[in-house]
């Protein structure tokens, strides 16, 4: 059924304006209700509605905009005086000034204030009111449950996040911190990801201290601790830059192309020197190169991770590890998990990787020295955190437990030899402290939800900063017990570094005792194989006779046994009848004796 | 000498005195025992400070007025004398 209904209206009348106006309803169509079409349908009933008895809640979200500060100054000028005066010109002054010390007013107030100031002072010298009792005696913190407040979050205020790799604390204080951003995902970042890092005030989440603007972004973020304006990255296109930050945004020099990494320049570090212009850097294309940043035209030396220096076989990189004390060694982490102990002055290029230290089943992110041990040192990777002696080459001496997530990072407390860090991939912190728990963390912290990637500790150990996935580093204030020394704590700690060690040493000993065992054995088997080789050409028969006489044998020397025992227990009868006959003998003897 | 002299000399010989310094009401140091700019900076703030304490003081209630002035801070205690005309500043390190 179709409805049709037709309005008219002359073209002339168009956009005219409209003229509204009563009148009685018409109708244009009516239809008639069609009773068949009820059989079409079922009535329901009763009908089925679900109600709720508890009142309906909904949840709102506002979170407010950030609000942006900044401080500014203004420096005043000396004023206030009269008109006539220039406050620059010392004869005007002194004249005004000897006008005024005249002034009979003046001398009465000032004996007048004077004398009241002198009873404050005496006051103050009788009496500090402000006197603090009990502040040298030492309060044990033992009871103190470990925890960790976070002090600052700092975000990255680009549109599109990007990791937080690397931070770097202000060398001269904990007043700064440098933060390298780069997205780590390969072909992850869009054209309009930034590629700036920047340094943040410690008290200022709000914006960035200093801006670094690299050509590519920055994987890695070193400050120069002989000079706190110079800080060296490593970019994600391999390139090496270094900063100075009297100069600006832009950086000072940096490696060309073709002499640098091939891949991101994961981890460089400065090396002790005495012009503190030397630093060396690793990455996942296997090599170690030594740069000067006075010249950063070509590295001064190269290292390929590999035994024979074969480039083609180079292990990749990803962690780096240099001790000032010990200058000319220095450690590297491979992507395949092995920790490989080198030497820089080594004379020849095979005796310049000096030992592997096999262990992790992934790339070792992270690799330290202890700082009051430098013998121990910690690798961290896959699912454990392990602390290796660097004697004992086939084992760690202690590892954590396998924890559930990755860990990205990790490092060691520096004033406390029993206390690291770690960083996992769910978003925890954990600190392990080996003198209270062996075997879990004293402390686990959630620090953001998302994946933590990175990890730094301040010189004190008081603050630690934690960069994310997602961008964010969180400052994180520790609680006193964890940072401050224990009592008698190097010594313990010695003790069991070296209980560990020895003890690995015995298991060391005792796995190559049972592999030379299984040589030996091998050998022999080999041996005997060779003949049963010869064997093997005898017919089935034969073997059946062969079977039957060696049963044979066995019955045979087993019977010769069973007589032979008889033959003993007769024999042993027979000498006992001896022996007693001849007592009895010897007993009539002494009867007759007696007698 | 003359009499304020005197009395300045009085106060500067009190244990842990580091300086002396008169204002007048326009915040101009007259006579001071500090060098120039730590001087300049001590008149400037210590009188604006002074000024409001008093006003304060004199805005809770108009009956009353400021007295006295004294400024603990981590280094020293900075005390004020305030009249109608002049301020008298001191600085003292209570501590030695």
């Amino acid at each position: 059924m179709e409805i049709v209904y037709v309005y008219t209206k002359k073209r002339s009348e168009f956009g005219r304006q409209c003229n509204f106006s009563d009148r009685p309803a018409e109708l244009h169509v009516d239809i008639v209700p069609d009773a068949s079409l009820s059989q079409d349908f079922v009535e329901r009933n009763p009908v089925d509605t679900a109600i709720q008895c508890v009142q309906e809640m909904s949840e709102h979200e506002v979170n407010t905009e950030r609000f942006e500060t900044s401080s500014r100054g203004i420096n005043h000028t000396e004023g206030g005086w009269p008109k006539d005066v220039n406050p620059q010109e010392v004869e005007q002054v002194t004249r005004y000034r000897k006008k005024v010390e005249k002034d009979e007013m003046y001398i009465a107030t000032i004996q007048q204030l004077g004398n009241i100031m002198e009873h404050c002072i005496k006051q103050n010298n009788a009496i500090d009111i402000y006197e603090e009792y009990f502040e040298d005696v030492d309060v044990d913190h033992i009871d103190e449950t470990p925890s960790a407040k976070t002090i600052n979050v700092f975000r990255d205020p680009n549109e599109i996040k990007r990791t937080a790799t690397h931070i770097s604390w202000f060398p001269d204080g904990p007043r700064k911190l440098a933060v390298a951003y780069c997205n780590l995902e390969f072909q992850g970042s869009s054209p309009d990801t930034s590629m700036d890092s920047y340094i943040w005030d410690v008290e200022n989440p709000n914006k960035p201290e200093m801006t670094l603007k690299p050509v590519s972004p920055l994987v890695c973020l070193e400050y120069n601790p002989k000079d706190s304006h110079i800080l060296l990255g490593g970019c994600y296109n391999g390139q090496i830059a270094y900063w100075d930050t009297r100069k600006g945004s832009q950086p000072v020099e940096m490696t060309p192309i073709e002499q640098s990494h091939r891949d991101p320049a994961y981890k460089a570090i400065w090396i002790q020197s005495k012009t503190g212009s030397e630093c060396f850097s690793t990455s996942t294309d296997g090599q170690v190169l030594w740069w000067d940043i006075r010249k950063l035209g070509e590295p001064t030396e190269k290292l390929y991770l590999d035994k024979k220096q074969d480039f083609s076989k180079a292990q990749g990189a990803y962690s780096l590890e240099y001790e000032p004390t010990i200058p000319t060694k220095f450690m590297v982490g491979t992507e395949q998990g092995t920790v490989m102990s080198c030497n820089r002055k080594a004379k020849t290029p095979l005796e310049k990787i000096v030992a592997l230290y096999p262990g992790h089943i992934g790339p070792v992110y992270s690799l330290q020295r202890n700082p009051y041990f430098p013998k121990n040192f910690l690798s961290v990777g896959d699912w454990t955190a392990r602390i290796w002696s660097e004697d004992i080459r086939e084992s760690s001496i202690m590892w954590t437990k396998q924890y559930s997530s990755y860990l990205t990072d990790g490092c060691w407390s520096p004033t406390r030899p029993a206390v690291f860090f770690i960083t996992k991939m769910d978003g925890t912190l954990d600190v392990w402290d080996i003198l209270f728990k062996q075997n879990d963390p004293t402390l686990s912290l959630q620090v953001c939800d998302g994946p933590l990637h990175s990890l730094r500790v301040q010189e004190q150990a008081k603050l630690v900063a934690c960069g994310s996935q997602d961008g964010t580093t969180t400052l994180l204030e520790l609680s006193e017990g964890l940072y401050q020394l224990q009592r008698n704590e190097k010594n313990l700690v010695t003790a069991m570094l070296e209980r560990e060690t020895r003890r690995e040493k015995i298991l060391e000993g005792r796995h190559r005792e049972m592999k030379l065992k299984e040589r030996t054995k091998s050998s022999q088997e080999g041996k005997e194989k060779e003949e049963a080789q010869d064997d093997l050409q005898e017919t089935e028969e034969d073997l059946i006779a062969k079977a039957k006489k060696e049963f044979d044998d066995i019955i045979a020397t087993e019977k010769k046994k069973s007589q032979a025992n008889s033959d003993l227990q007769q024999e042993k009868m027979d000498q006992g009848k001896v022996v007693i006959g001849f007592h009895l003998i010897l007993t009539l003897h002494e009867h007759k004796t007696v007698s | 000498m003359s009499e304020v002299e005197e009395t300045l000399k009085r106060i500067q010989s009190h244990r842990g005195v580091q300086g002396i310094i008169v204002v007048n009401c326009e915040g101009i140091p007259i006579r001071t025992t500090l060098d120039n700019s730590s001087t300049v900076q001590y008149a400037g703030l210590i009188h604006q400070l002074a000024q409001k304490a008093r006003s304060t003081v004199r805005d809770l209630d108009p009956q009353n007025d400021l007295t006295f002035l004294r400024i603990r801070s981590k280094k020293h205690e900075i005390m004020c004398a305030p009249e109608k005309d002049y301020l008298l500043i001191c600085v003292q390190n209570p501590e030695n």
